[in-house]
């Protein structure tokens, strides 16, 4: 035991007494490991992030688009374009027909919108939904003060419009906003209702909301386009059950003849957490192979650096052998040495990995997380980097012969 | 009591093309407590009889017993358990590790002999004391002079308490005032009990010793016990 503690002092005393080509060697080990560790903790921030706000979504609710989630490929991107679009009736088909659903709305967005009070006026950063009277349970965004839109609103087009609370902050500092009367796209709006507060999400607000009727919504920017469905089954247990209701009716209604795909594309919560899943995998996986070939490469660089350090204190290893050093004692110096060199870079890697990937998270809103499982997993890797690639110079400093090694200047 | 004995040692180098006889049948007893000066021409043998006796290197042929242990059947890592314990090297260009202090220089031997950090310390402090560096132990090689190196390289020597010192043209590297003051500290090493080896080139050197072997072409050419000049 006492030997290894003397190997290893003997390692960080020679070390350090090369502190730059130290360093330099370390430049690599500390590129690898940081950028897997940030990458990873960055992937975690959103993971613990998507978990939590999908499933206060609500494990019920599902969404039907005309396009996917996101676009897998220029080629696809065609094909999804040319479908037909989606349509308030198509909504309006569902709610008669489906028996299995709570609430079936209609909704579509807009951003980037200015709303104005009187002589005021906003920046251009509101976020716009047209909507139905179920967006509110659907979306999980409820009034607080006043009232949220009603069938009536939509049916009768009515300019009444449902603010979040920065747009009081921003227009109505000192007025009770509900009744007064604001600009929106060069009409008037009643302000009917106040949604609670809202955290933010990914870095975004969602305080900055204005909700219209979406038929109002539709005058202003027009039938064209597609809408989105937003439907909550009825119970948990008949979510599935209520998928399948919905695909059979939305393809009877868009008469998709048997045996062609559907014309459509349904979400919850459910597969948009399988979607990041999915995504995530992929990008870990390009990270971890990144990582991976750093390493290696990383590691060749200590190999090296080893390599010249045992040709230059070949004289060092004839004194040491001399005065009784054993092969085993010698093996080890050099293997602590090329150890201990790659884990201080596995060290500092992970310390800027986790420093850089939580930046990244909390420059999207995300809360703090250490993924302790790849900094195990990295610094156990590092050691074996340095195992690999220390053992060779090692075992040659090992067999050096003590009387050429006294003989070298 | 007989420290080392050879007998009929051969050392020869294939070179391939010739093989270089370095030592040609070698025998030698060696007693406890002498003080011994190898001298001879280069390529007489002198650094081949060294390294053997110092078990850094092993005889072609020949037998080489070192308190009763067969050494030259050994392998590597009994080699270097022999030279740990019982051989303590004094070489002419000192052989420090120039980035450590003297103390640690020092504690080097203790440390592959599996001495314990606090033991080891007040060993190597004791020993350099003993070569009057007790205020120096600290300083590194380069801030020292080539004198208290060389005492730095005697301390280190003496630090497992070997049987034997080998010393190899110890004041080789040195002017002769320092190198007398050294053949001084070799002197009192002996007279405390010590069994010291030289090897040398230099007649005023070798008189320090007790016993002068002379080699040449390999062989012993002459072996003689001489009377001491420096004895009061």
């Amino acid at each position: 035991m006492i030997e290894y503690f003397n190997s290893f002092m003997i390692a960080v005393e020679s070390l350090s007494k090369q502190k730059l080509r130290s360093a330099l060697t370390l430049v690599g080990i500390v590129i690898g490991v940081s950028s897997i560790i940030g990458i990873m903790t960055t992937m975690e921030a959103i993971q613990t992030y998507m978990e939590n706000s999908l499933s206060v979504l609500g494990s019920t609710v599902f969404q039907v688009q005309k396009t996917p989630f996101m676009n897998v490929g220029p080629s696809d991107r065609h094909k999804y374009q040319n479908r037909k679009d989606i349509k308030i009736e198509h909504a309006d088909a569902i709610r008669d027909r489906a028996k299995k659903v709570a609430n079936v709305g209609a909704e579509d967005w807009t951003y980037g919108r200015v709303i104005r009070y009187k002589k005021k006026s906003t920046e251009p950063v509101y976020l716009v939904s047209g909507a139905t009277p179920e967006w509110s349970p659907n979306n999980g965004y409820y009034v607080d003060v006043g009232r949220f839109l009603t069938q009536l609103d939509v049916d009768y087009s009515r300019f009444v419009m449902v603010i979040g609370i920065e747009v009081v902050e921003d227009l109505f500092p000192f007025i009770y906003p509900i009744g007064e009367t604001v600009k929106f796209e060069g009409r008037n709006f009643e302000v009917v209702g106040i949604i609670e507060e809202q955290g933010s999400e990914m870095g975004q607000s969602r305080n900055n909301m204005l909700v219209i009727p979406i038929t109002v919504y539709q005058k202003i920017y027009g039938k064209e386009g597609s809408i989105n469905i937003t439907i909550s089954a009825k119970s948990s247990e008949l979510l599935n059950g209520a998928i399948d209701e919905i695909i059979t009716i939305m393809r009877a209604v868009r008469k998709v003849a048997p045996g062609e795909d559907n014309d459509f594309e349904i979400f919850n919560s459910e597969s948009l957490i399988a979607f990041w899943n999915d995504m995530s995998r992929n990008f870990k996986i390009g990270s971890i192979l990144i990582s991976f070939i750093s390493l290696m490469v990383a590691g060749i660089g200590i190999m090296n650096i080893m390599m010249v350090s045992v040709t230059e204190r070949t004289k060092e290893i004839g004194i040491r052998k001399a005065l009784g050093a054993r092969k085993k004692h010698i093996l080890t110096q050099f293997l602590i040495e090329a150890v201990l060199l790659s884990l201080t870079g596995g060290l500092i890697g992970v310390i800027l990995g986790v420093l850089l990937g939580n930046v990244v998270a909390s420059l999207m809103n995300l809360s703090i997380t250490i993924p302790w499982f790849w900094v195990v997993v990295g610094l156990i890797f590092c050691s074996l980097v340095g195992i690999a690639s220390g053992f060779w110079p090692a075992l040659k400093a090992s067999r050096l012969d003590p009387i050429e090694s006294l003989r070298f200047e | 009591m007989t420290l080392i004995d050879i007998e009929g040692v051969k050392k020869i180098y294939d070179l391939g093309a010739e093989k270089i006889h370095a030592l040609d049948g070698v025998s030698l007893k060696i007693e406890r407590g002498e003080y011994i000066a190898i001298m001879g021409p280069s390529g007489s043998g002198k650094s081949t009889i060294m390294n053997i006796l110092g078990c850094l290197d092993t005889p072609t042929s020949g037998s080489y017993y070192f308190e009763d242990e067969e050494v030259s059947k050994m392998d590597d890592n009994q080699l270097a358990g022999i030279r740990n314990e019982k051989i303590g090297f004094v070489f002419q260009t000192f052989n420090l590790l120039p980035r450590i202090s003297s103390l640690q220089n020092v504690e080097l031997p203790l440390i592959y002999g599996g001495v314990s950090l606090e033991s080891r310390r007040e060993r190597a402090e004791l020993v350099l004391e003993r070569v009057g560096l007790g205020d120096r132990m600290n300083h590194k090689p380069n801030e020292l002079s080539g004198g208290q190196r060389q005492r730095v390289a005697i301390a280190r020597a003496l630090a497992n308490e070997p049987s034997i010192i080998l010393a190899d043209e110890p004041t080789g590297n040195l002017d002769s005032k320092t190198g007398e003051e050294i053949m001084v500290l070799f002197n009192e090493i002996h007279e405390a009990g010590n069994t010291i080896i030289l090897v040398t080139h230099e007649e005023y050197i070798a008189e320090n010793a007790h016993r002068i072997i002379r080699l040449h072409d390999g062989l012993i050419a002459s072996d003689e016990v001489v009377r001491m000049h420096t004895m009061n």
